[in-house]
């Protein structure tokens, strides 16, 4: 006896179900009706999130992953909707984003014909994604969804398109799902090669200045436990990447701050004084490096990579050792010998003595004068006892928000590290929000951002979904307006910006808001904002001259930092 | 830096959309592919795609990492001429007339070793397997006749190597595989 038949629609949301997805954010569309119709019947099993945007969607999809580990879901249509997304696939393609994106596609008899809405969705994702599968027939799905799963999810992760076209949503299939684990032409998780450890622990054991630099690969392999073992046992420095904050508790003793361009003194000196530099999971991105010629030249380099192509791309390496690094490290632990540097990571000191002096304090703690970002972005940061998930935009708002909100648990950060995707914050907070519900969720944007993806206060509307919004706005596009002032003869080309009222606009959706214009009124505002489990927009007027410091300036020497506009570490 | 000729190959499953992928990553490192093909391999199911670049070796060796680094891409390698076994295959069209007028046929396919496989009243087909500078040659001396087609195939080599890596990587897959079952 043949087994019964289901749509391909219904086969498409058996596989989703069977792969534990249990939110996904979408909006419907032409070519994707079906499977829309299809849902309509399993409301109580897979919650969808009515977004407003495609690129709303994906963003989502990305803050849902980062913060909850698992893979992120969106679906929508075919042509516009697709290219909508495009953003927010190569935004989780350099940021290692595991994101199944299901898009909908014109009847394969009509593939090539410039049909209504038909668009190369193939030929548009393939290199910006880690994958991508067009399923013509319904008896793919479950096989094409399995391993999109698999693939999104495993060894580096990263963001997989599925495009499913309107035959194959209505065409009958039998259904039988089996999980993916095996594809023979990926190894997602490459054999330790026992020499690599061996090679690593030497260098670290006859180390005088050790320093380690954490990335998001160890938060990607739940590898947290295993590097600050190492790092207590070796008694190694830590410093982090942007997207590695939060993998260790910012209160650690050995750890000392952020990497890169606008991060701590310490770790961006200290990169260039150690003499064995351990790189765990991190891609030595040009905004951590500055100039590659004069970075860390001193020193020995040792890099933990679970992707091969990592290796040398940007630093050469002197030990190379590839593997997922919750193995790797736990091998690497067996290896090395317990040790102290108490000289050496006694020398951070003055760093941070300069750097509190010089910045930290006047940006977190002034007396007088307009309010800054810094001192709203660590308020808030205390408010929430240094237990809520971060969110950033990207500029100004971003760095604020990396260099002073505080860590007390890991995947507390959402970013768009890579590619600096500005509007990428509100719908990446929704996400996240969905993911942990019951974390707060605090996104800081500023006025530039937030309106490039300020369509989705409906998704808040319509959701009623937590977001603590906290808008920095300076009504400049501010990162922009401090290269122009610090390198550009204070030329102020297009970032002044002629700005709505906020708060109308956020009472306009339904949602409580306030502005707050004095240093008086903040704590209360932010009392306000954390008093419930309610989304809110706390539209801060902070001063517009506002600098990040210190700053690394861009191709520059990483241990060349400006304390401000004109002094130098 | 020295550029010199790399021939790159990726093995990798029968998928849709492989040459694009594999081509982008040449694009994005603004490479240009002197030339190109794709068979079928020794191993069934998988593609073999053979690529030559003009590059320098820390570019090439960056280049092969990504590509292998492609989901379906099984390996990827690069080599330098001395270390394949490599041959093209070129065509070209002559008027049979001025081929006929000219007496040095027989000397110019003897010599070069051509092939002649088709012949009629218009025209004649030549064909010469050989390195890109022997097809040339035959190119250059056949133009002093009149050549009114020329076509050079994509280059395919095979390694001096006596270790087969694809299939070694297959079978440590294979063993992965069963190991899971377990």
């Amino acid at each position: 006896m043949s087994k019964q038949k289901i749509s391909g629609s219904d086969a498409l949301i058996l596989s989703l179900l069977e792969e534990g997805v249990t939110t996904i954010f979408g909006y419907p569309g032409g070519q994707i009706i079906p499977v829309f119709d299809r849902l309509y019947d399993y409301k109580d099993k897979l919650h969808h999130v009515l977004v407003r945007h495609e690129q709303g969607a994906t963003h989502s999809a990305q803050g849902y992953a980062r913060v909850s580990g698992k893979v992120g879901v969106a679906l929508f249509t075919s042509g516009p909707a697709a290219t909508n997304a495009i953003t927010g696939l190569a935004d989780a393609m350099m940021d290692s984003t595991p994101i199944v994106v299901i898009t909908g596609q014109v009847p394969s008899h009509m593939l090539g014909t410039d049909a209504f809405q038909e668009t190369d969705v193939m030929g548009i994702t393939l290199p910006i994604t880690k994958w991508a599968y067009q399923i013509r027939r319904p008896e793919e799905i479950a096989g094409a969804v399995a391993r999109a799963f698999y693939i999104a999810r495993t060894g580096r992760p990263g963001p997989v398109v599925l495009d499913l076209t309107k035959d194959a949503q209505v065409g009958l299939t039998e259904f039988e799902y089996k999980k993916c684990d095996y594809i023979r032409s990926y190894v997602p998780v490459p054999k330790i090669e026992r020499q690599d450890i061996i090679n690593a622990a030497e260098l670290i054991n006859t180390a005088k200045k050790p320093l380690m630099l954490v990335g998001q690969g160890v938060v990607l392999s739940n590898a947290e436990k295993e590097i600050i073992a190492v790092a207590e046992k070796a008694g190694i420095p830590m410093a982090v990447t942007l997207l590695g904050l939060s993998a260790i508790p910012s209160g650690h003793p050995l750890y000392k701050g952020m990497l890169g361009m606008h991060g701590n003194i310490g770790p961006n000196i200290k990169t260039n004084q150690c003499d064995v530099l351990i790189a765990v999971g991190m891609r030595f991105d040009d905004r951590v490096t500055g100039d590659l010629k004069s970075y860390a030249t001193q020193a020995k380099i040792i890099h933990f990579d679970i992707d091969a192509s990592e290796f040398n791309k940007n630093v050469k390496a002197d030990v190379t050792v590839l593997g997922d690094a919750k193995q790797t490290l736990a091998a690497l632990f067996d290896e090395i010998k317990e040790n102290s540097y108490k000289e050496w990571v006694d020398s951070f000191a003055p760093c941070e003595q300069a750097e509190s002096e010089k910045v930290i304090m006047p940006e977190i703690s002034p007396k007088s004068g307009l309010l800054k970002m810094g001192e709203v972005v660590r308020k808030v940061s205390e408010a929430s006892g240094n237990k809520a998930v971060l969110v950033t935009d990207v500029g100004q708002n971003q760095m604020f928000g990396a260099r002073y909100f505080k860590f007390t648990q890991t995947r507390s950060v959402v970013t768009s590290g890579g590619l600096g995707t500005m509007g990428f914050g509100l719908p990446a907070a929704i996400g996240a929000k969905f993911a942990a519900p019951d974390r707060t969720v605090c996104l800081f944007c500023g006025d530039g951002g937030l309106q490039m993806t300020i369509q989705e206060l409906g998704t808040i509307l319509e959701t009623g979904v937590g977001v603590k919004i906290i808008l920095l706005n300076n009504n400049y596009l501010g990162m922009v307006r401090q290269w122009q002032q610090l390198f550009f003869h204070e030329r102020y080309s297009e970032t002044v910006m002629v700005n709505p009222d906020f708060v109308m606009l956020a009472s306009a959706y339904g949602i409580k808001s306030r502005r707050v214009e004095m240093r008086e009124d903040l704590d209360d505002a932010i009392a306000e904002m954390l008093s419930d489990d309610a989304p809110f927009l706390l539209d801060v007027c902070v001063e517009e001259a506002g600098l990040v410091f210190p700053m690394v300036p861009a191709g520059g020497c990483v241990s060349d930092i400006m304390l401000n506009p004109s002094e130098k570490y | 830096m020295d550029k010199k000729l790399y021939t790159v190959t990726a093995y990798s499953e029968n998928q849709v959309g492989l040459l694009n992928q594999i081509a982008t990553i040449f694009t994005r490192r603004r490479l240009n592919i002197e030339s190109l093909s794709v068979s079928a391999s020794a191993i069934e199911g998988v593609h073999k795609f053979t690529i030559t670049t003009y590059s320098d070796e820390e570019t090439v060796s960056k280049l092969v990492k990504q590509i292998e680094k492609k989901v379906d891409v099984l390996r990827s390698f690069y080599y330098l001429d001395d270390e394949i076994i490599y041959q093209e295959v070129a065509l070209y069209k002559v008027p049979t007339k001025k081929l006929m007028e000219d007496n040095r046929i027989e000397e110019i396919v003897r010599s070069h070793s051509a092939r002649i496989l088709e012949v009629n009243n218009d025209f004649t087909v030549i064909e010469k397997s050989g390195h890109s500078d022997e097809t040339q040659r035959l190119f250059e001396e056949l133009s002093k006749i009149e050549v009114r087609q020329f076509v050079r195939s994509g280059r395919v080599a095979i390694t001096k190597s006596t270790v087969e890596h694809v299939s070694i990587f297959l079978q440590q897959q294979e063993d992965r595989r069963l190991g899971m079952r377990d």
